[in-house]
């Protein structure tokens, strides 16, 4: 038999019955479009999550106070709770580790903000000018907090794009307007480009204003809440870290390091932290939708089985005009294997409509990648092969005289 | 050309054995038309399972063509039958939704056969066993049991074998398709010299046959030539 004629025999048994092929089709086809969706919803977090993580800035360590408490979670861990960081830290880290090509110390609280009878509550985050380079801030509009301006402590702010919006409209003109926060009247100097973030808070609903302004008019202390440090390269990073936390050991008094009143947190631990989370998230979900999957394939083994007995007769036929047990297993194993790849190719289809309905009704970023296509394929064809081995040996093996006499 | 030399079937169910062919030695030569005739349960089936490669007996030998077909593996016997031997049975066995054309060009599909020549060699065994022109695209359970018949009999035609087997082949047939039948295997074993095996139970069907093997209880009661053969005159299926 030609690859062809198995081709034209298998489209030829299908189709006979094509309710009971479709049928039996949905299956495979609910199991691989489910599996798709789920892995498109994990892997699209994954990378929104990742990409959240990327914009705050490259070869990024954040000073925290408070001590770390595991992976992951201490990304927030006494924030605000403990005060633990200085100005003079930040500065010290500036003169004394040269691997550090900028440092920008900070202080981040929440306040409610007004300007012309608008209001709203919002991070305020009072920083030096070397904050956008660390922390990867564009300026969409005038300038950003100046040296002079932390000198002389003014009171500029720069907003960002969603926090303009809603104080001022829709890309009004915010510039040269005061805005009131905390009873202290700011001046608008500039306006943050978007940064279209999603996932850990928006990074665009922010006020920025100059680090001594901040501590003196709204914090009234001169504690950091996080100092940003940007290692000079990606392989720095390591090096960085350790003379930080040796460099702030020694400031404060503390030698031993599970002790340390602070924590150093590395961009790339955070992202490989995220990362595991969301891919756990991922194997779970196609976890799940894999069962469909498998009962899927149990649809197909028992259509199988009733084919192979309703044709009895026919596998009698063939025998008798000389097929061998290899032209019938064949026959039969590639009718599944049909069945289960027509089912994932519309699965896929399925599946990534599903993705697309996901992002643009429910808003969740979906991902479908080529290697989950690619991987739903395999697994379809495999299913086919395993839940049509049995059935296909169980036609081969007939004996053609009792097959043909079969009722 | 069948040689047979003393072809034993035993079968074994449980502790039971039951002996269906005793010893049945004969020879038939290419271009006969045989009937072997024998009630039910005679064995006539067994032997005919076995003449058509579709069986191994338990003790003779079977010789076809010169080949000895007795200890063949099933893959074997696949490629005798698929080369040497057509089949014809009592309930047709077409494939149902499947069209006259496609029925009969399904044995040439297991030959490695060009799609082309497919087609001419089906058409060619259509024609042969006399199913009208205008039928050969319908599908086969649109047809009459007459020509689904001949349908059948095309099909064991198309691998141009040493010998055709017709099981009880107008046993799902009232007596004039029967008839037109029987005659059709006449015409067949006349005109283009092929080698008939009728293998049935009614003295009548038998008689269409030149020469008539009497089998019963296992064993051959008689071999003769057939000497009142009924001569059907076939006026092709309309």
């Amino acid at each position: 038999m030609t690859i062809n004629d198995i081709f034209e025999e298998t489209y030829a048994s299908l189709t006979v019955n094509k309710v009971r092929s479709g049928l039996t089709m949905l299956g495979i086809v609910i199991g691989i479009g489910s599996v798709i969706a789920m892995i498109s919803i994990g892997q699209g977090a994954q990378a929104s999550i990742q990409s959240s993580i990327q914009s705050i800035g490259s070869n990024l360590l954040l000073v925290m106070p408070g001590a770390q408490r595991g992976p992951g979670v201490a990304v927030s861990a006494g924030r605000g709770s403990a005060q633990t960081l200085t100005q003079e830290d930040a500065d010290a880290i500036q003169t004394e580790v040269m691997l550090a090509k900028a440092v920008a110390p900070e202080i981040s609280r929440r306040y409610q903000v007004t300007a012309r009878g608008t209001n709203t509550n919002t991070q305020i985050t009072g920083t030096v000018p070397s904050y956008p380079d660390v922390r990867n801030i564009q300026i969409d509009e005038g300038a950003f907090i100046s040296d002079s301006d932390v000198r002389s402590l003014s009171k500029v702010a720069v907003l960002g794009p969603a926090t303009r919006d809603d104080l001022f409209g829709e890309s009004a003109e915010a510039i040269g307007q005061t805005v009131r926060i905390n009873k202290v009247d700011f001046r608008v100097i500039g306006i943050t480009k978007s940064k279209g973030g999603t996932g850990f808070g928006n990074q665009d609903d922010v006020i920025f204003v100059p680090l001594s302004t901040a501590q003196r008019f709204l914090a009234g202390d001169t504690y950091v809440t996080t100092i940003s440090i940007q290692a000079a390269d990606e392989s720095s990073m390591t090096d960085v870290q350790n003379q930080v936390t040796a460099l702030l050991m020694d400031r404060h008094h503390i030698s031993d390091p599970t002790l340390a009143d602070f924590s150093v947190l590395n961009q790339a631990d955070i992202v490989a932290t995220a990362s595991s989370i969301t891919g756990t998230f991922t194997i779970l979900l196609g976890a799940i939708a894999g069962i469909s999957l498998v009962v899927g394939g149990i649809g197909i083994m028992n259509m199988m089985l009733t084919t192979v007995t309703e044709r009895t007769r026919e596998i009698g036929l063939r025998k008798a005009i000389g097929a061998k047990k290899k032209d019938i297993n064949t026959q039969f194993l590639s009718e599944s294997v049909m069945l289960t790849f027509l089912g994932g190719f519309f699965g896929v289809v399925l599946g990534w409509l599903i993705a697309l309905v996901i992002t643009n009704f429910a808003g969740i970023a979906t991902s479908v990648s080529l290697t989950s296509v690619a991987l739903a394929f395999g697994v379809s064809a495999g299913i086919g092969i395993v839940f049509g081995y049995y059935p296909a040996r169980r036609a081969a093996g007939l004996n053609p005289i009792e097959a043909l006499r079969y009722e | 050309m069948i040689e047979c030399q003393d072809i034993t079937k035993t079968y074994h169910t449980g502790n039971v054995e039951t002996h269906v062919l005793k010893g049945v030695s004969f020879t038939i030569k290419s271009g006969e038309f045989v009937a072997i005739m024998g009630p039910s349960g005679s064995g006539k089936s067994t032997l005919m399972h076995i003449l058509g490669a579709l069986d191994t007996p338990t003790s003779g030998t079977y010789v076809l063509d010169g080949q000895d077909v007795s200890k063949l593996t099933d893959d074997e016997l696949a490629d005798i039958r698929k080369n040497k031997i057509g089949f014809v049975f009592q309930s047709f066995n077409l494939l149902s939704r499947a069209s006259v054309l496609r029925n009969v060009m399904l044995p040439l599909v297991y030959t490695g056969i060009p799609k082309a020549q497919r087609q001419s060699d089906a058409e060619h065994a259509l024609r042969a066993a006399g199913l009208a022109e205008d039928r050969w695209q319908h599908l086969s359970n649109q047809l009459s049991g007459g020509q689904m018949q001949r349908v059948a009999i095309a099909r064991a035609l198309v691998n141009n074998p040493s010998i055709i087997f017709a099981d009880e082949p107008t046993g799902n047939l009232d007596s004039r398709t029967g008839e037109i039948v029987l005659g059709t295997f006449q015409d067949l074993n006349r005109q283009e010299k092929h080698t008939i095996i009728l293998i049935t139970h009614e003295p009548y069907v038998a008689e269409h046959a030149d020469r008539i093997i009497y089998i019963q209880d296992g064993l051959i009661t008689r071999d003769e030539k057939n000497i009142q053969k009924r001569l059907v005159e076939n006026h092709h299926d309309h």
